[in-house]
């Protein structure tokens, strides 16, 4: 058996750009993301990325270790499920990302805790195991967990899937503030108004296989909306 | 998130990329049976890469039938990381850790580890004492069956005490001291560090061995199906501890399991291992 969800698909992004990837589901919008973040490895192709400590890098053909490495000071990921180890405080989910990369374990704890403070969760969760909260909650933990490493490339699959509009705003506030640091970001949102409100420039993709690049306004002067 | 500045802040280029493997191994095969002419001469065939179309047996001898539980293991490991291994049944996990940790005499194979000899000596030709060293200082090892690796009689301290002994540190107050500092770690309360472990449940036997088998500080750690005969709960707790010392310490790690979730939750890479040698390995995420 043998499936191709992605077939021959181009672009390139700036730093500190925003790119959203849009497109009926199925069409491989996660596939292209998980390649990126080398969940998969592609079948051809090449995937540079400027790295801070390797310079110029093909994902699609770099070692294990070097990927290990990136993920763990270079490159985020957000999906929509939560997996960790359970009966792990949330605070120490969170401050666990900080300590891989030699953070102090008291910094890394109060610096969990402002992230938790800013993604509206309630203080009495800040002890609980994670495994026990709600969908949305576990969202923003992992949301959490990937953004208080300050990444400088942030792959978004999804990440407003299960919230609130309180905490939607609070997620694209956070996002926004990570765009001015200069964190790149690519992302696939099933809600097209957020990804308006992010997106620098938009990825379509068709059933076709081709794929199209236009900036975030453009897409909206054409109707784009009904990929959402 | 600050906010005190547009800049991303940056890492230090270097930020604790190592490029050498903290351990090596390559090729090992481990024979069980008096083995034959025929086996010795192939013995890297059987398991090597040179004849992926052969029809020999897979872990077998075709002439004399020995059982090669592990045929032609090559692996590398980098400071810091977790290795899991996974495998059904006799594919080899546990012949393999026994193996590195020279509980079994290999058959053929080498291991190097950069901390010892700059990583030029092939640990597998290592003579009894040498051996004895790289244990006590180099490894440790947490076995499935908490009476292989504890002394069941001698309390919880003495069982520490013995491993620093054998470092060489000889001061009573010193050892007791770090024993109780390493049992602390593993949250077994000081009050009870003079019990044997035969009066500790399995989970805090476990636990125990571990702050065993990290009492000299070793850069590596071999864990041999940790978790496998502990109720749920208690192997969260083990998982967790296992997660935070790697954070403190930066051990590099070999996971054992046949538990899916376990080498999910540890284990940056994995490694696939059937009837005695690597049938895949990669990044967790590619792999499970």
């Amino acid at each position: 058996m043998e499936v191709r969800p992605v077939r021959d698909v181009s672009f390139a992004m700036e730093p500190g750009q925003f790119l959203g990837i849009a497109g009926p589901s199925g069409i491989g919008k996660s596939t292209i993301l998980k390649c990126i973040y080398r969940t998969y490895t592609p079948s051809s192709g090449s995937i540079v990325y400027q790295s801070q400590l390797f310079g110029p890098l093909d994902l699609a053909a770099a070692g294990e270790r070097t990927i290990t490495h990136l993920r763990k000071n270079e490159i985020g990921y957000v999906s929509q499920f939560l997996r960790v180890i359970p009966r792990v405080s949330a605070t120490d989910v969170i401050a666990e990302r900080l300590l891989a990369v030699g953070t102090d374990r008291q910094e890394a704890r109060s610096a969990a805790q402002t992230m938790l403070g800013r993604l509206n969760i309630s203080r009495e969760l800040w002890d609980g195991f994670p495994a026990t909260f709600s969908g949305g909650e576990q969202q923003r933990i992992n949301l959490a967990r990937a953004f208080i490493v300050r990444p400088r490339l942030m792959i978004l699959d999804e990440p407003t899937a299960s919230l609130d509009r309180r905490t939607t705003e609070a997620v694209i506030e956070l996002l926004l503030d990570m765009k001015r640091q200069g964190t790149t970001m690519i992302g696939v949102f099933h809600d097209w108004e957020v990804m308006e409100r992010l997106a620098d420039r938009i990825l379509e993709l068709d059933g076709a296989g081709s794929a199209r690049l236009r900036n975030a306004n453009a897409a909206t002067s054409e109707g784009g909306v009904q990929h959402g | 998130m600050n906010g005190n500045g547009n800049e991303l802040e940056l890492l230090p280029v270097d930020a604790g990329f190592r490029e050498t493997p903290l351990l090596r191994v390559d090729r090992l095969v481990k024979r069980f049976g008096k083995g034959c002419a025929y086996c010795r001469e192939t013995a890297n065939l059987i398991g090597g890469e040179e004849d992926p179309e052969s029809t020999l047996p897979k872990n077998r001898c075709p002439v004399c039938g020995s059982v090669i539980a592990c045929s032609g293991i090559s692996f590398d490991l980098y400071p810091g990381e977790i290795l899991g291994v996974v495998g059904e049944s006799g594919s080899g996990k546990s012949t393999m850790v026994r193996s590195l940790y020279f509980d079994d005499e290999v058959t053929s194979g080498s291991m190097t580890i950069s901390d010892y000899k700059e990583g030029k000596a092939n640990l597998f030709e290592a003579s009894a004492q040498q051996k004895r060293y790289i244990r006590n200082h180099l490894m440790g090892m947490v076995y499935q069956n908490p009476h292989m690796g504890l002394r069941m009689n001698y309390s919880s301290s003495g069982n520490i005490a013995e491993k620093l002994f054998a470092a060489g540190s000889f001061h009573v107050g010193n050892i007791r001291g770090r024993a109780g500092e390493l049992l602390d770690r593993v949250e077994i309360p000081l009050n009870r560090m003079d019990e044997p472990p035969r009066n500790f449940s399995g989970g805090m036997q476990q636990r125990v061995q571990i702050s065993k088998a990290l009492a000299n500080r070793p850069p590596l750690l071999l864990l041999d199906e940790v978790t496998t005969g502990l109720d749920l709960s208690v192997q969260a707790r083990v998982l967790d501890l296992i997660r935070g010392i790697q954070q403190d310490l930066g051990v590099s790690m070999i996971v054992v399991s046949h538990d899916l979730g376990v080498i999910r939750m540890l284990s940056d890479r994995t490694m696939v291992l059937k009837e005695g040698r690597v049938v895949e390995t990669g990044l967790t995420d590619q792999i499970l």
